[in-house]
């Protein structure tokens, strides 16, 4: 599978762990038969059969609870929240069941379950259907929280998730699902909790996931004709965050620019830069910069979604100032 | 209007055998005796934060746990100290939970409202009302999946088929025609309010209709009646017919939990629930079968508390968690 888009990367993920386990199982609403509201399990019913894909009632939290009581007892549940708005509606079943459970139980139990949920904005899906739901998760422990933002991290990172014997929310990005990329025939089971340096460079780290590390990627070869040298790098799991890959580029740079397709504050962006602040500082030429959605809402009009959500313009602005700040 | 309703002995039951009368006669005597002795303790401030008794609603799980096998799971409620013992936790175990001792069944981590135990099929015990519905739910998928023969039990309090994760879980567990046993202990409180000030129904077990399975309203405080009804429940969940839901009507003596005296009951409820107490009247069917006297009563009763009281003190003397233990059990790491 040389070129595939992330949609596919996702599908050929669930489909490979479920040939190599008859222990994953695949749950949520519409994923059997009508192969997922973004098609990202389409063929698994036909494959697998209706016991092992199956099609949920509209029950997010009897279903994740679902999910933890068939881990619990020997299955590796895969669940689909189909949009990462309905996580708030399962919260219950996430923070308190799913990420404690090992914890209070003195560790009677592995949790192997996977979470996936389609994530973030620019789509036009409005105000519930388009935020990016990895701040709502990260501030509970006993939780690993992954972002994939390329086909072949889709690919990887999923099947990660699935062989892993903890609790694991694979946020994908719902722009991305067209997204085309290379998926080498050797990609295997990539290893959670790593960043990827997306693109070297000398002066300037850019941090960010998904849709945010594209359109840093695009602000870098922008600035690139400028004489700016910028390092992208993608996080892909949140929870574990990889911070040695992040201080060893501040390391090198000295200045750091965090995007996040996100509201300012409690975010993980606010988590780097004081990573940045406690163990970066000696590193640091430029204060931290921060490109958010400040306080705005994911919005339904065009204009209204595209000034929220940082754009190319507004990662290109706050790399150069930083580049240039004394 | 004041509503006592006190279940009266409406199916009479074909008796149990002597050996699983007496068993169930220990076993009652044990949790009650032990949850007592945990009282004492809370108001000693042995016990940290707060605990839930099921005092008076010890017929309910000890009639259960006198149908299930190796292999079936439960899912109970921070009101589960009843639901452990009688599946078979030590009191060491539950004692030293309590106290926060690493000899405790969760090392500590759990509590009294956790009271959790892989080896005896106690997946756990919730604090968040309802939440261990679906839990159960998928379990009973593992065991329908893996073809195990086992079944799923849950235990819940009235005031929880008023949250959404009941009727989702009856739903659910009813479309896929799991094996799972939804047992409402009715004890006809929340935490201070009475059912028919949150409640539409008298009889819950009515709301087992609109997912189109079994609904039983059961004399809980008749450990045999209990026994034959839950029987019928879990044939009918292992030849793969799917889940009932049974109401066991109860009552609990003591508060809602920590040093809640009850005031919000009406007079006269508790001593006429009392009449009906699980222990006394599986002993007084054991008497008049010629199958226990007075002073074997007596005598149980006396060598069970002493056996408690030895339990405690040597939890007393156990090691608490140290910071070694501080991060561990977050994840497993293998
Ligand atoms: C979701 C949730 N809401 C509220 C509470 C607080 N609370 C704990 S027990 C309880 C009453 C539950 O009553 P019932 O379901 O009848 O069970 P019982 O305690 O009588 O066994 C309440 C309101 C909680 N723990 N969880
Ligand atoms: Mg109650």
């Amino acid at each position: 599978m040389p070129e595939l888009t992330y949609r596919e990367a996702v599908r050929n993920a669930l489909a490979d762990e479920m040939r190599a386990d008859e222990n994953v199982i695949l749950m949520g609403e519409d994923v059997g038969a009508a192969g997922g509201v973004f098609k990202t399990t389409p063929g698994l019913q036909a494959e697998f059969g209706p016991e092992r894909v199956r099609d949920t009632p509209i029950s997010e939290e009897a279903f994740i609870g679902a999910a933890l009581g068939a881990a619990i007892t020997g299955m590796r549940p895969v669940a689909e929240l189909m949009f990462a708005d309905f996580i708030p509606v399962a919260m219950d079943q996430i923070v308190n069941q799913i990420a404690k459970h090992r914890y209070m139980s003195g560790g009677q139990f592995i949790v192997p379950i996977t979470i996936r949920s389609a994530q973030g904005g620019g789509v036009g899906f409005g105000t519930q259907h388009s935020q990016t739901a990895e701040n709502w998760l990260l501030n509970t422990p006993g939780l690993k929280v992954v972002l994939p933002g390329t086909p072949v991290d889709a690919y990887g990172l999923l099947r990660a998730a699935i062989r892993e014997n903890n609790p694991v929310i694979v946020l994908e990005h719902k722009g991305l699902y067209n997204l085309k990329g290379e998926v080498p025939e050797d990609t295997g089971v990539l290893e959670l909790g790593k960043a990827r340096v997306m693109r070297e460079g000398r002066h300037v780290t850019v941090v960010g996931a998904q849709l945010m590390v594209h359109r840093a990627l695009e602000a870098a070869e922008a600035l690139a004709k400028d004489g700016i040298d910028v390092e992208v790098i993608d996080l892909r799991t949140l929870a574990p965050l990889d911070t040695a890959t992040i201080l060893a580029s501040i390391k090198k740079t000295g200045r750091l620019v965090i995007a996040e397709e996100a509201p300012h504050t409690s975010s993980w962006g606010g988590d780097l830069a004081s990573l940045a602040a406690d163990e970066g500082i000696y590193y640091l030429d430029a204060p931290v910069k921060r490109v958010n959605m400040g306080r705005a809402m994911f919005a339904y009009s065009e204009p209204l979604e595209s000034l929220a959500i940082p754009s190319v313009t507004r990662i290109t602005e706050a790399i150069r100032e930083t580049a240039y700040a004394q | 209007m004041v509503v006592i309703n006190i279940p009266e002995p409406t199916v009479t039951v074909a008796p149990l055998d002597v050996d699983t009368r007496m068993a169930a006669l220990r076993k009652m005597l044990e949790i009650r005796l032990t949850e007592e002795r945990i009282q004492e303790m809370f108001l000693a401030n042995l016990i940290r934060g707060t605990t839930h008794l099921c005092i008076g609603q010890e017929g309910v799980s000890t009639g259960v746990a006198s149908v299930l096998r190796k292999g079936d799971t439960v899912t109970c409620t921070y009101r589960g100290h009843g639901h452990a013992l009688a599946l078979g936790m030590s009191v060491q175990a539950m004692i030293a939970e309590m106290m926060g001792k690493t000899s405790g069944c969760c090392h500590g981590k759990g509590g009294s409202m956790h009271m959790t135990d892989a080896s005896i099929g106690l997946l756990g015990a919730n604090a968040i009302v309802g939440a261990q519905l679906p839990i159960a739910v998928g379990a009973a998928l593992t065991a329908k999946m893996k073809n195990t023969g086992a079944i799923s039990v849950t235990f819940f309090g009235d005031a929880a088929t008023n949250i959404g994760a009941f009727h989702e879980s009856l739903n659910l567990a009813s479309v896929w025609k799991l094996p799972v046993i939804f047992i409402c202990e009715n004890n006809r409180y929340g935490e201070y309010s009475p059912q028919h000030w949150t409640t539409p129904v008298e009889n819950l077990s009515v709301r087992a209709a609109a997912y189109n399975m079994p609904g039983v309203t059961v004399d809980g405080q008749d450990m045999e009646t209990v026994h034959a009804e839950f029987k019928v429940a879990a044939e009918r969940a292992r030849s793969g017919e799917g889940p009932t839901f049974l109401e066991m009507k109860t009552y609990r003596y003591l508060g809602h939990s920590r040093t809640d005296t009850g005031p919000y009951r009406p007079p006269g409820e508790l001593d006429a629930w009392k009449e009906r107490d699980p222990i006394l009247l599986l002993k007084a069917k054991m008497i008049a079968d010629g199958q226990l006297d007075e002073v074997e009563f007596a005598e149980l009763r006396d060598a069970t508390e002493r056996y408690i009281a030895e339990v405690v003190e040597w939890a007393r003397q156990e090691p608490y968690p140290t910071e070694a233990d501080l991060l561990t059990d977050i994840f497993y790491e293998g």
